[in-house]
């Protein structure tokens, strides 16, 4: 390797009028929030909700969730997916935690991708305290065949796959996110 | 064929996720060890904001924000290129930026800081790296400010970066400051990474980059993931 990758730090609580301005309310124009597809994207819409809290249960008021996943059919916006056309949908999104520490993206259930992995979406964290951003991945309960089958589910010890799986709910589906301590989501190196 | 996955993160370079001198570190990070994920379609794809995105005016944050006059500061100018480890530029990535404005105050409502408010200055801005992964901003030198992790605490003046490059794998949020800057030593968050890798977040004055009569220059070059694999050359 010819370079040294540069060290990651945290991205602090004051990131807010830069990364999620919008929905902040600050004056400053967002290239991301937390509704993810406009109304032309084909799709089931849902809502993706869920309570961040550290390893004090606490919850984390001052957390940024990025989220990334494919379109309805299993596409990714993005060249190095082959069969990526669906240009009305980025397939990105932006949300900060609010005082209780909850999050709620509206977007649509991906489809999936064709190889092999169940439907999920891909979130990342980051935190006042986050050093590194954490990977960890939304699946959802109503795709419990395609799931038992995913290999990244099956490489997670049988007793934390639930901290993967979002729980069916009016609207969409709930996941809650506990950064540390019991219950500990699972984060991926990925 | 997919495309080559990309190396792991070097954590020999990255701080650890618990690092108890920064205190918001304790509850904050998990205890378990990360989960090894073999990258698939999903990690080797990643959001694309193209030029089209962002607007000259968004990488100079002396000029995005004025209400009535300039904001009042030293001007700086800090630009580089974006490499991943293969040393190849990483093209067409979005960078985006904030800061504190110069007296060390953040524009963001949670800010307690009794430093001024600068009516003319936001502290936010973005551009997309060009073919060669060259970016450049001009702003304003950031304060340093006081904060609550210990006593007589002082964060060390610094901009913060994210950055996407390829794919989500390659993602980076990190932190810039300044050379001979006598606050490093005693702040939590930049002793955080290895002794080996800290220099890599300081920036480097540059005459180069200095444009006479206006404002200092530094440089600070970026270093993201790079694929394992290096693809065949196409040499038709």
């Amino acid at each position: 390797m010819a370079l040294k990758q540069t060290p990651s730090q945290t991205a602090g609580p004051f990131f807010h009028y830069m990364l999620t301005p919008e929905q902040s309310h600050y004056p400053y124009r967002g290239l991301a929030g937390p509704a993810t597809a406009d109304p032309t994207v084909p799709g089931q819409r849902i809502r993706l909700v869920g309570k961040v809290t550290d390893g004090q249960g606490q919850p984390m008021a001052d957390a940024l969730i990025e989220l990334w996943q494919a379109d309805s059919l299993g596409r990714y916006a993005h060249p190095s997916d082959p069969r990526s056309s669906n240009a009305s949908f980025r397939g990105f999104g932006r949300c900060a935690t609010d005082a209780n520490g909850h999050y709620a993206f509206d977007t649509i259930k991906p489809g999936a991708i064709g190889d092999g992995q169940a439907p999920h979406v891909t979130f990342i964290i980051f935190t006042r305290g986050g050093q590194n951003h954490l990977y960890t991945r939304l699946y959802f309960a109503d795709e419990a065949e395609a799931n038992a089958r995913d290999p990244v589910l099956k490489s997670v010890p049988a007793e934390r796959r639930d901290t993967l799986i979002a729980a069916k709910v009016d609207g969409g589906y709930r996941l809650d996110i506990r950064v540390q301590g019991e219950g500990e989501t699972v984060f991926f190196d990925v | 064929m997919q495309d080559a996955p990309f190396r792991p993160r070097d954590w020999e370079s990255h701080p650890p996720l618990i690092y108890p001198e920064y205190k918001s570190t304790v509850y904050r990070a998990p205890k378990k060890p990360l989960i090894p994920l073999k990258q698939t379609l999903s990690e080797l794809t990643g959001p694309v904001y193209g030029h089209e995105s962002v607007a000259p005016i968004d990488a100079d944050l002396t000029r995005n924000a004025r209400k009535n006059g300039e904001p009042i500061g030293e001007r700086m100018i800090v630009a580089g290129r974006v490499l991943d480890e293969n040393g190849r530029p990483v093209p067409n990535t979005l960078i985006e930026i904030w800061q504190a404005n110069a007296a060390g105050r953040y524009i963001h409502v949670n800010d307690q800081h009794d430093a001024p408010i600068d009516p003319n200055f936001f502290g936010a801005g973005r551009c997309v790296t060009d073919a060669e992964g060259r970016y450049k901003f001009y702003t304003l030198r950031p304060g340093a400010y006081p904060w609550q992790n210990h006593s007589n605490a002082w964060r060390p003046a610094h901009i913060h970066l994210s950055l996407f490059g390829p794919s989500i794998a390659t993602r980076l949020v990190t932190q810039m400051f300044f050379p001979g800057d006598p606050l490093l030593p005693q702040d939590p968050i930049f002793m955080s990474v290895p002794a080996g890798a800290r220099d890599r977040l300081v920036a480097k004055f540059d005459f180069g980059v200095t444009e006479s009569g206006f404002a200092l220059g530094y440089g600070f070059d970026i270093v993201l993931r790079g694929r394992a694999e290096t693809p065949m050359e196409n040499h038709a």
